[in-house]
């Protein structure tokens, strides 16, 4: 009796000890030691999916490794902010909304945006046509769905140019969108916000309760924020890193080769739609295979074609959606120094003078059949 | 609950005896009840669906597949391959694996700090006084804020998380710990007393054994704890390959495949489950008479 809780809590310590030697061992022999490979981390901004195809083609096809480099592409999640994993050091390099990073540096954060993947906006409003709400003007007074916390600027700009003023609840009724579609598709909220990429497929992947068939386009109106008539897009996906490792000359060879070899892997994508698809899901291995086709062909329209070439973008649309940011109160300031492509250009110009095609200006989408569950 | 420590430390060991008919039967008659309440639940659940739909009430929230799927459909969706060819349940079963190495080892670290810690408080008054108004704050700090700064000071890796499911471990076993420490009958400290039995005797022949009912409740609640730990403590760490992405995942998709969010969670619990299951049966190989069982 005396020696078995003796006994037992020995036990639970040597488990623990041995789990921890375990853990740690399968650690050491998981990462071998690379020969010559500069290791750089980027950080996600979610959960991997085709937003990401790229960076994870740029790996698969052995691009990053090529130019000497080992990216370990870190996950992100709703506890985690791009901006401070790469500013606390523990990666190099990270993705987020162009807007976002202006807010990190009015604060302080020290980051800039060396490349800007995405060239235009993939945030959309949608309403059910039978609602007869056709126009941005016709929400008034309605119920409208907005992703919080730094994700609202789009559309609330899209409300004032129609002047409705979000901030007046008898204008109009702000719902706190979680991030999914149930509360549009129970018909809670009048609209929602969606990407092209992702909840707008989402809608089309359910069945409509009272006719049993899949949801269709034809049964939405989608208010693209990056079209003309709304014209209220920002930029979203960019590659940030820290002034400091920016400025560190040292550094210029990695951030040249890591921005060259990620466009190779977007350029691949971009020829490669079904097959850049494969690479997403076997580095998720739960994700539905319709679904990330049809991410995969949306995320390829919000990158190309690229008149400058991939990763570069026009200083009017930079300050485009600085302007958006600093009138939605994401800012209080314009930002100054917040972008440079200068490392992104040297990349560009390697690759044209390989014989690649950085602009994609024959571009064509391919057309995605919508498949129930996204299975 | 003062005897319990005082007989488990003076009593001998009880022969084991062959199983008794009426064992056998007591054994069924449980069996019995947990399949009975798992059909009533089950049968709940259909008949909710039922009335809801049938009456078209909204109330909480309206009911439909996305809302409330078939239990049978939940089943079905462990049996569906993902898209990489595994079945749903091979994939969770994995990836419940992965979360339950991160929870032992964060329930061993939080059990022994939590145990060493109540050893600590229970021999000095001042120490008691002074550093538990903190040990109970502690876990008044909501695990969500907690977890994003231990992967600041960690970095993200399993061991960030094995640190947050300690840190929901270790204070159920301090607070009982401390408690049961303290349970053992006066009279059995005098006769040690008068034995002139040291600190270090009183503690292991008198209140560690008082203390082992009161340590095995900690453990039962904090088995459960360390696995929720895990879960919660893998999404900050960015770690994919565990049943916290698993979840993320498939919230993210519920309004298209609802039913695979419910099999994830009916997997989370089973793990639970196997977490409390596996301390219950140390106690019963521990303590030879839980005081659940004495009734």
């Amino acid at each position: 009796m005396k020696r078995n809780y003796v006994l037992a809590l020995a036990a639970l310590v040597v488990v623990a000890a041995a789990l921890a030697a375990a853990f740690g061992m399968s650690r050491a022999q998981a990462a071998p030691k690379q020969q010559k490979l500069t290791k750089v981390t980027l950080q996600l901004k979610w959960v991997t999916q085709a937003q990401f195809a790229g960076y994870y083609a740029a790996v698969a096809k052995g691009y990053y490794k090529n130019l000497g480099l080992d990216v370990n592409l870190k996950l992100g999640g709703p506890d985690i902010t791009p901006e401070q994993t790469v500013l606390s050091g523990q990666a190099e390099f990270g993705i987020d909304w162009l807007p976002n990073l202006f807010a990190t540096r009015e604060k302080g954060g020290k980051i800039v945006s060396i490349a800007q993947v995405f060239n235009k906006s993939g945030m959309t409003e949608l309403t059910w046509k039978d609602s007869g709400l056709n126009s941005i003007s016709k929400l008034r007074g309605k119920k409208v769905g907005v992703w919080c916390c730094g994700n609202q600027p789009e559309l609330f700009a899209a409300l004032n140019k129609n002047g409705i003023n979000p901030a007046k609840s008898s204008d109009v009724t702000i719902v706190n969108q979680p991030f999914d579609m149930n509360l549009f598709l129970q018909k809670k909220i009048d609209a929602a916000a969606a990407m092209t990429y992702n909840e707008l497929a989402q809608v089309l992947e359910t069945k409509n309760a009272t006719t049993g068939k899949l949801n269709q386009l034809s049964d939405l109106n989608v208010f693209k924020m990056a079209s003309p008539s709304v014209g209220t897009g920002m930029l979203e996906d960019n590659i940030f890193t820290t002034e400091k490792y920016l400025h560190d000359p040292s550094h210029a060879t990695t951030i040249k080769n890591f921005l060259q070899a990620s466009f190779q892997g977007w350029i691949y994508c971009r020829d490669h739609v079904a097959d850049c698809t494969s690479i997403v899901l076997k580095n998720g291995t739960a994700l539905g295979h319709g679904h990330q086709l049809w991410q995969m062909n949306e995320i390829n329209k919000l990158v190309w074609p690229n008149s400058f070439g991939i990763g570069h973008v026009s200083p009017a649309q930079v300050a485009s959606t600085a302007k958006i940011a600093k009138t939605y109160g994401v800012t209080k300031k314009l930002p100054t120094g917040a972008v440079t492509y200068t490392l992104a250009d040297q990349a560009l110009n390697s690759l044209k003078k390989a014989g690649v095609d950085v602009y994609g200006s024959k571009y064509k989408p391919i057309k995605v059949t919508v498949t129930a569950g996204g299975k | 609950m003062a005897q319990a420590g005082h007989a488990a430390a003076f009593r001998g060991r009880t022969p084991t005896r062959a199983l008794q008919p009426a064992q056998v039967r007591a054994a069924a008659v449980r069996a019995g009840t947990v399949v009975g309440v798992l059909l009533a639940l089950w049968g709940l659940w259909e008949l909710y669906r039922y009335v809801w739909i049938r009456e078209a009430w909204t109330w909480p929230f309206p009911v439909n597949d996305t809302t409330l799927p078939h239990i049978h459909s939940i089943f079905q969706a462990l049996g569906q391959p993902t898209s990489q060819g595994p079945l749903l349940i091979t994939f969770l079963l994995h990836a419940a694996w992965f979360t339950a190495k991160e929870a032992l080892v964060g329930f061993g670290l939080g059990a022994v700090v939590g145990f060493a810690l109540a050893v600590a408080l229970v021999h000095s008054r001042l120490a008691q006084r002074a550093l538990l108004p903190y040990i109970v704050a502690s876990q008044t700090i909501p695990i969500l804020a907690v977890a994003p700064m231990v992967v600041v000071w960690l970095k993200s890796g399993w061991q960030s998380v094995a640190v947050i499911a300690a840190y929901l471990t270790f204070f159920p076993v301090t607070i009982n710990t401390l408690r049961g420490l303290q349970s053992a009958d006066t009279a059995a400290h005098e006769l040690l007393r008068s034995y002139a039995a040291s600190r270090w005797k009183v503690l292991w022949k008198l209140r560690v054994p008082a203390s082992m009912p009161y340590l095995f409740s900690a453990l039962k609640v904090s088995a459960t704890a360390s696995v929720v730990g895990a879960i919660i403590g893998e999404l900050p760490s960015s770690i994919q390959g565990g049943l916290g992405g698993a979840i993320l995942n498939f919230n993210q998709y519920y309004s298209i495949t609802p039913a695979d969010l419910w099999a994830t969670n009916l997997i989370a619990a089973a793990l639970g489950i196997t977490f409390f299951v596996a301390v219950v049966l140390a106690e019963k190989l521990v303590v030879r008479r839980a005081p659940e069982q004495r009734a």
